[in-house]
């Protein structure tokens, strides 16, 4: 997994490339931990995440709820695959999602 | 058709992923069902590595199989942790919002949603998930 951060002001663009699972999924929390100093605006952009099992979603979930505090978070360019895990999991009732 | 047993910790996933990979590329495994196959490795396996054995480690042994007629992949993982059948997990609530949501539960649920079927049995002392995918 590849993490590419871009800081615009207060927007904080997050790309996450490969797979966001066990093994990958804590860099990405540390990443967005540390991160989330005075942003009011996260998005995360997943146009060429592989796929997200479980413990990506735990991620998603903490930084959805992080961001509700100080702002918004959104999440775009998600692929049909991630698209079907967001929809079983109901996560698309969590996530704003463009 | 191929099997594997080793220690079962989360640094093993990536491999073990890789290994299923290889069967089923040879078996023209749509890329959709592999990467939800890939997913099911890592809910499984990590849950293995995490809960199993308690704190220590211990080995886990993954099968992969084929029927050919109905082009089901089968995977089975065998460990002899504690006993854990997660077939008979209840669901998670998916429809409360984000604050109410708790963090965790939903691998299996994944899993459950994504594969064709899952079994368990326990035998000699050994937890038996076999999980069921038509490709």
């Amino acid at each position: 997994m590849t993490i590419n951060k871009q800081q615009n002001g207060s927007v904080l663009t997050i790309a996450v490339q490969g797979r966001l699972d066990t093994t990958t999924a804590p860099d990405l929390e540390k990443e967005i931990k540390t991160g989330l100093d005075g942003v009011t605006e996260l998005i995360m952009d997943f146009e060429k995440l592989d796929y997200i099992s479980s413990a990506g979603l735990r991620v998603l979930l903490s930084a959805q709820k992080a961001m509700s505090k100080q702002g918004s978070m959104k999440v775009i360019h998600v692929s049909d695959l991630v698209m079907e895990v967001f929809e079983v999991t109901g996560f698309t009732d969590i996530l704003t999602i463009e | 058709m191929k099997e594997w047993t080793f220690e079962a910790t989360v640094e093993r996933i990536p491999w073990l992923t890789d290994q299923v990979n290889e069967v089923l590329e040879g078996l023209d495994c749509p890329m959709k069902a592999q990467m939800q196959i890939d997913v099911a490795i890592d809910e499984l396996l990590a849950n293995i590595a995490s809960y199993a054995y308690g704190a220590g480690t211990g080995e886990v042994t993954v099968r992969v199989d084929f029927e050919a007629d109905t082009r089901t992949v089968s995977i089975t993982f065998i460990d002899s942790g504690v006993a854990y059948d997660p077939s008979v997990k209840s669901d998670p609530d998916v429809t409360l919002t984000a604050e109410e949501r708790e963090v965790g539960g939903l691998g299996i649920f994944l899993v459950k949603k994504t594969m064709d079927d899952m079994t368990y049995v326990r035998r000699d002392g050994r937890n038996v998930l076999t999980i069921f995918k038509r490709i």
